[in-house]
């Protein structure tokens, strides 16, 4: 059951969204959030709407996993377009009691739910296209000039790595020691909330004991094989920038401009 | 409580008594309705006499975990039925936590799942589940305890601070406290050493004589089946390959070869000199058997 979880939602692939630099995307996350906070009107809405679309096409994501991504979001969603269509004042479209609709809150409504959405689709569209370690090596490598502040970069992203790498294991270690206890006629489903919150530690203690043993055992074999830390340390797959991360950053970088412009104007 | 009468440990006792345990047709299937589906169990039948000790064997992969834990209800049949005493498992859903304690099931490394902060403790964990106290919680630990050979002062002291070998006793009396008709063991020596196998096989060998339970023993090793069980299933991807008295099974032992399972050595030798044309009857699994069929030739003053 606890295997059905999906994790580090990566959809292998080869487009040109898959080749890109994790670096590049990364960016062009970023500068998607900025310009999406910037757009306010239809047409900059729409121009976010679009790049997304232009982006989903290319890297041939399927709709239906970036709407399984959603559905975490569903409540804040609702709850937020609920807050925005009740609560701001302006002219009343609609009035019953305390409650009542403006015009500007339907367009806040409206807005708002766009912008959680675009933004939730546009990053899971990066993690979608990107395995998780050459996303910790693209964010390794960003955030390298704070290495001079002796921000520890590279144990971060080792970190960042093993903990993505360990997820999987991890669940399938609950998995059976959650059978074992049962196996010795552990109920995990019946009783009030104390009695559920106890019927954890039977899994609990086990799981941590071997989360544990493993670090152990993981660090021994890291030091075994000489590993000491990123002083020095060369890569495997040394990260370059390409054509089309120019061209993508480009464009990227062309399109929020315009979006901040475009809100210059007023539009 | 619920310990049974000892009986003789007779191949031919055994085959009059009933069947406390039915598999019919039972099939499981991973991810269906996935690109993954796979069955990991398919349309298998056998079933398991009362007090005996069978043994299942079969490569990674062919099916012995998933189908070990469907017998006591951790797992639900995709199809088919699973019958304990005559009785579908799955006929009354809510009651299936006393399958669990009728079928006492234990995993590979199980002393990963040991959590109290003593032995005695942890020991107890199943039948307090079962609704035990007082003065039969005690015995049921004390006894279990004793049958694995556990000392009455290591009782007090913390898992943690066990060896391998005893932790791992630790737990198989957590589940031989529930006083099981039928134990169920996947892969009980894996990872010790030999002294340590030999031990924990004992203890299971003396569940078996002395409290007449049934067991099922899971294993890679040949030799480890050979010598203890009565009779021998043999899996082979996802379904039933073979199954009988380990003489029919290891007359049988180029099938078992070409299955990708391996023989006991002893089994080997023997094949051995057949194959060198000493006359003898490759079927044996034990040293003691090849070695009465060695002199018995020698007397014949055969060739060797």
């Amino acid at each position: 059951m606890l295997k059905d979880i999906t994790l580090g939602q990566y959809f292998p692939g080869d487009t040109p969204a898959h080749r890109l630099d994790p670096r590049t995307k990364i960016l062009l996350v970023i500068f998607y959030i900025v310009a999406l906070f910037c757009a306010k009107s239809v047409v900059t809405y729409g121009i976010m709407i679009l790049t997304l679309l232009v982006c989903v096409q290319i890297s041939k994501v399927k709709a239906g996993a970036l709407f399984r991504g959603l559905k975490p979001v569903v409540f804040i969603i609702i709850f937020t377009a609920v807050l925005n269509l009740f609560f701001t004042p302006g002219n009343y479209l609609f009035q019953w009691g305390p409650l009542h609709i403006s015009d500007a809150g339907v367009r806040m409504a409206v807005s708002m739910v766009l912008r959680i959405m675009l933004l939730i689709t546009g990053t899971f569209l990066m993690t979608y296209t990107t395995s998780p370690i050459r996303l910790t090596d693209g964010l390794e490598s960003l955030l390298n000039p704070l290495k001079r502040l002796h921000v520890p970069v590279h144990e971060l992203a080792m970190m960042m790595s093993i903990a993505l790498r360990f997820i999987p294991t991890l669940i399938e270690e609950t998995d059976k020691i959650m059978s074992a206890q049962k196996a010795r006629g552990a109920d995990f489903e019946s009783g009030n909330l104390f009695r559920k919150a106890k019927a954890l530690i039977p899994i609990l203690v086990p799981l941590f004991i071997s989360a544990f043993r493993r670090a152990d055992e993981l660090a021994v074999a890291m030091e075994c094989r000489c590993y000491h830390g990123g002083e020095g340390r060369t890569k495997l797959h040394v990260l370059k920038f390409a054509t089309r991360d120019w061209v993508a950053l480009v464009c990227g970088t062309a399109i929020m401009v315009g979006v901040i412009v475009l809100r210059q104007f007023g539009m | 409580m619920r310990w049974l009468p000892p009986f003789p440990n007779n191949r031919e006792e055994t085959n009059a008594l009933k069947d406390i345990l039915q598999i019919e047709n039972l099939t499981h299937t991973y991810g269906a309705g996935t690109p993954f589906q796979r069955d990991a169990v398919k349309d298998l039948s056998f079933s398991v006499r009362e007090g005996e000790f069978l043994g299942i064997i079969g490569h990674t992969g062919s099916g012995k975990s998933t189908l070990i834990q469907h017998l006591n209800g951790l797992l639900k049949p995709t199809s088919g039925r699973i019958l304990l005493d005559g009785k579908d498992i799955w006929a009354e859903p809510k009651k299936i936590r006393d399958v669990r304690f009728r079928v006492g099931l234990v995993f590979q490394y199980p002393e990963y799942q040991l959590f109290e902060e003593t032995v005695y403790k942890d020991i107890a964990f199943g039948p307090m589940n079962m609704g035990k106290s007082g003065e039969e919680l005690d015995r049921c630990i004390r006894e279990s305890a004793k049958l694995v050979g556990l000392k009455s002062e290591t009782l007090e002291k913390s898992p943690f601070e066990l060896s391998g070998g005893q932790k791992r006793r630790v737990a198989l009396a957590g589940v031989l406290a529930m006083e099981p008709e039928v134990l169920v063991l996947d892969e009980p020596t894996a990872g010790l050493d030999p002294a340590g196998r030999e031990n924990l096989m004992a203890n299971i060998r003396d569940f078996h004589r002395n409290r007449g339970g049934t067991v099922i023993l899971v294993s890679h090793s040949m030799d480890e089946i050979a010598q203890n069980v009565d009779r021998i299933l043999v899996l082979k991807s996802a379904k039933v390959l073979m199954q009988g008295a380990p003489r029919e099974i290891f007359a049988r032992a180029d099938e078992l070869l070409s299955a990708g399972l391996d023989v006991p050595q002893i089994t080997r030798v023997a094949m051995a000199l057949k194959r060198r044309g000493v006359p003898i009857d490759p079927a044996v699994y034990t040293v003691k058997e090849l070695k009465r069929q060695l002199l018995a030739l020698r007397k014949g003053g055969a060739v060797c």
